[in-house]
């Protein structure tokens, strides 16, 4: 009998997804260690960790980034890798591993000062979305309709906000009627998909975007799967625009939630993702 | 095997009223408090322990 790999779930604080994992593992009979981030020393010296596949579930992604590179470089394998969660962590990161891959994505540019900003947003035409490279569920996320904006936005941001707030990502607006879709990956397939439908332009559902079914069509499919091998992603979950000229790729997340996208679409998720994981450890 | 329907009772740090957890809580498991929809942290089972749950911070996400 094939012995059980030794699994360890990174995570701090337990959301119904966590819960929904741990459950699908318990379910299958795999026993896993909890491994608080908030509790967690590592020990630079120590060559060796009891794991041979780890789960990352981390709610801040700099604690993710950091103890996956240490499990990584002690020959743990990951879900998802240090260098997935570097890239994906970080939206210009994202932009180019999908540019390189030509997965097609909308407008992008990177500015480092106000004035060659400003120039970028004229150059690409109003309105833009301003992100900070780094962050999630939508925050610090700029519409900007005109130079008054974009003059009042990059002078708040260089002055209020951190170094990383003066690294601008501008990206093409995309009219998309507040409707995006976020496709789920795991192993390389595309499992599962929903709409994400919102009265604003920010389509998050922590925002109060509502989901529905998304079926999975060809390009769909092709487009997703795409963007997760760009990024080397074992479980990633993809945000895309739907346009007249077919799907952009607008973000990729690593330490995906789907707690509105289980009984929406129908698939078992978190029963997938630990499949996933358990094949991931068992490769010896 | 823990009885699913079996209650555990712990009691709101925000205002001291009971909150019943299911038997299948985790420790570090987020709910809402009951009355005030505010979020909390099971920092214990036994005994059952709350407490209010860390605020968001720039780089949490997904």
């Amino acid at each position: 009998m094939a012995r059980q790999p030794r699994v360890g779930v990174l995570c701090s604080l337990i959301r119904p997804e966590e819960k929904m994992l741990f459950q699908a593992f318990r379910s299958r009979g795999i026993e896993f260690e909890k491994i608080d981030d908030r509790q967690l020393i590592l020990d630079l010296k120590q060559d060796s960790c009891p794991f041979d596949v780890v789960l990352e579930r981390c709610i801040n992604h700099s604690r993710a980034l950091h103890t996956l590179k240490y499990y990584n470089d002690r020959g743990v394998y990951t879900v998802n890798s240090y260098e997935t969660a570097n890239i994906c962590g970080d939206k210009l990161l994202t932009s180019l591993a999908l540019a390189k891959a030509k997965v097609p994505i909308p407008g992008n540019l990177v500015a480092y000062t106000e004035e060659s900003a400003i120039e970028a947003i004229e150059q690409m035409g109003y309105p833009v979305v301003l992100k900070p490279a780094v962050g999630s569920w939508g925050r610090l996320l700029a519409k900007v309709n005109d130079r008054d904006s974009a003059e009042a936005i990059l002078e708040h941001k260089k002055i209020l906000g951190s170094y990383h707030h003066s690294i601008y990502y501008i990206q093409e607006y995309i009219e998309t009627g507040g409707c995006d879709i976020r496709a789920f990956v795991v192993g390389g397939e595309c499992i599962a998909a929903i709409y994400r439908n919102a009265e604003h332009w920010i389509t998050n559902t922590h925002r109060g975007a509502k989901a529905s079914n998304c079926e999975i069509n060809s390009e769909l499919k092709k487009t997703a799967e795409a963007a997760a091998e760009a990024v080397k992603g074992d479980v990633v979950a993809i945000d895309l625009f739907e346009t007249k000229d077919g799907y952009l790729v607008n973000e990729v997340n690593y330490t995906m939630e789907f707690r509105n996208s289980v009984t929406t679409t129908g698939v078992d998720i978190p029963g997938l993702i630990v499949d996933q994981v358990i094949k991931a450890g068992s490769r010896g | 095997m823990s009885d699913p329907n079996q209650k555990i009772v712990a009691i709101s740090p925000i205002t001291g009223a009971k909150v019943e957890l299911s038997a299948d809580v985790e420790v570090g498991e987020l709910i809402d408090d009951p009355e005030t929809g505010e979020e909390l942290e099971v920092v214990s089972i036994d005994p059952p322990e709350l407490k209010p749950a860390p605020q968001e911070e720039e780089d949490w996400g997904e």
